[in-house]
């Protein structure tokens, strides 16, 4: 932390002059603070411009509903990543990385819905023995009386074993995947090991030589995997190599940072809430409900960009055509308009679903009912097993304005 | 005695819950509303999520029709798993009174 010891934030969110709070900079979610100051925006400029910031000027969306009507107005407001895709941050042209979340239809739906059977119900049910043997066996593997990581050992773990699975990855080679994810989304000055968009670069190339290799293999004997779909889809077996990288990434990116940090968010919260804890433990079926409280409440994407392609009146705001706008899916999460004691992490709310962490319209999130499937699982798992999980330290999180992240948690698990 | 027009709701185990839905109200609704299980609508009735899709019964196709070619309701379908040419998002469908009696069935799983 780099704050004064007596740093307040919300006397500062509620003290400092409008224009000048940027809620893009990725110390008020290393610092955990980003709280106040959305509550300061919703109440005195819900649809806030912020001239200049690291990322340039941009506009962000902070209510529920002011947010909803932007993901359906994808006529005027676009995330083509010609214009810079779905993160505030402009990469140069020529590092331009197309990817279906990062097109406008047709192309958007025509290559979603060659990825999309992947998740189909059948699926789903085909997967679910896999994944409750996978997390049985990481879970089985902790230690007792002794404190350990469980981003490490449990979230990642899991996850890039899903995401292996899904593209039939070699199983050994796993924590690549994790590692490509990490690169493709850190901030260049968080002071980890993307330090430039060169070096992005050059692990973007060690990626997709390892992901051509599986295309090649799969070209001529497909399976049922992710890369065996693109490969054959009509939509995306003529993609250029530069967009074949980018829906890897998107997929890689989607399928681990996301449910990673919602099964350490879960594990703090519990700890955080004993009394919901308990409520859980008393009734396992209230885990159906607990799981979407659990994403509402960490909301692993804070936001999601789009740029407007048409002047376009938004909370009694004018966004002017080619500005920058960021629906800020952890503020609308925490509208008090939209939902009830939205500070709360309740598990059983009437209805949990609706909360912004997956999008809505077009581009919301296509693997959601996997991640609340593996969220579902390793609940079941967890009670079944471990009468406490203590959480024994503070949670170290990332510095990162778009994934909304915890990188380190410390528990003890009882004898 | 009521007048409000009524629409059942079949469950893809087939048990059918049949309920009063006022005019103007979706469809959609009035399955939330009573509690009736096996729809969604994650996102309230914007359109927006493809969790409230239910299958229209033959003989209420002709009143109720497809989707517009290029709506968002199109649209939003063409992305939901299980589709059927029968297929509609109920929060798209308002209540009317030549709509009495109507009955929608439910898929497996609103994903």
């Amino acid at each position: 932390m780099n704050a004064p010891v007596d740093f307040d934030p919300v006397k500062d969110a509620f003290a400092k002059p409008l224009d000048q709070i940027d809620v893009s900079d990725p110390q008020l979610y290393r610092d955990d603070i980003w709280y106040p100051y959305f509550a300061r925006l919703r109440r005195d400029d819900p649809v806030h411009f912020c001239e200049s910031s690291f990322m340039g000027p941009f506009w962000s969306v902070t209510k529920y509903r002011d947010i909803m009507q932007v993901e359906l107005n994808h006529a005027a407001f676009s995330s083509s990543s010609t214009f810079g895709g779905i993160t505030l941050r402009d990469r140069p042209a020529e590092l331009e990385l197309p990817m279906f979340i990062a097109m406008d239809p047709p192309k958007h739906d025509e290559q979603r819905k060659v990825v999309q059977p992947i998740v189909a119900p059948a699926n789903l049910l085909r997967l679910q023995e896999t994944i409750r043997e996978r997390v049985g066996i990481i879970l089985d593997g902790l230690p007792r009386n002794e404190t350990f990581d469980w981003v490490d050992r449990v979230s990642i773990e899991l996850t890039t074993s899903m995401l292996a699975t899904l593209f039939d990855f070699p199983f050994e080679d796993r924590r690549k995947l994790t590692f490509w994810s990490d690169c493709a989304t850190m901030d260049i000055r968080a002071g980890g090991y993307i330090d430039s968009e060169e070096k992005r670069e050059e692990v973007f190339r060690e990626c997709l030589g390892y992901f051509v290799k599986l295309w090649n293999e799969r070209v001529n004997s497909p399976g049922a995997d992710l890369v065996s779909m693109l490969a054959h889809g009509e939509a995306t077996k003529n993609m250029t190599p530069r967009e074949y990288l980018g829906n890897l990434i998107l997929l890689i990116v989607g399928g681990n940072d996301t449910t990673r940090n919602s099964i350490s968010g879960g594990v703090l919260f519990m700890s955080q809430n004993p009394r919901e804890f308990q409520k859980l433990r008393d009734d396992p079926k209230l885990i159906d409900s607990a799981v979407p409280e659990i994403i509402r409440y960490q909301t692993p994407i804070a936001y999601m960009r789009r740029t407007a392609i048409a002047d376009v009146e938004i909370g009694g705001k004018t966004i002017r055509k080619g500005e920058k706008v960021a629906m800020w899916y952890v503020s609308g999460n925490r509208d008090e308009e939209a939902i009830d004691r939205p500070n709360e992490f309740i598990i059983d709310r009437a209805r949990p679903r609706q909360h912004l962490s997956f999008g809505f319209g077009i581009h919301r999130c296509v693997g959601n009912r996997l991640a609340e499937l593996q969220l579902k699982l390793l609940w079941e798992e967890i009670l079944r097993r471990f009468p406490a999980i203590e959480v024994v330290g503070p949670a170290r999180r990332l510095y990162s304005s778009f994934v909304h992240g915890i990188t380190h948690l410390p528990v003890r698990i009882p004898a | 005695m009521s007048n409000m027009p009524k629409v059942t709701y079949i469950e893809y185990n087939d048990t059918a819950h049949e309920v009063e839905v006022p005019l103007g109200l979706s469809v959609m609704r009035g399955a939330i509303d009573n509690n009736v299980p096996g729809i969604d609508a994650d996102c309230g009735g914007e359109c927006a999520c493809a969790t409230c899709h239910v299958y229209i019964e033959p003989e209420w196709q002709d009143k109720i029709g497809v989707p517009e070619p290029g709506s968002q309701e199109a649209s939003m379908l063409s992305f939901a798993a299980v589709t059927q040419p029968n297929s509609r998002l109920s929060c798209q469908l308002q209540m009317r009174e030549d709509l009495d009696g109507l009955v929608v069935r439910m898929p497996e799983g609103q994903h």
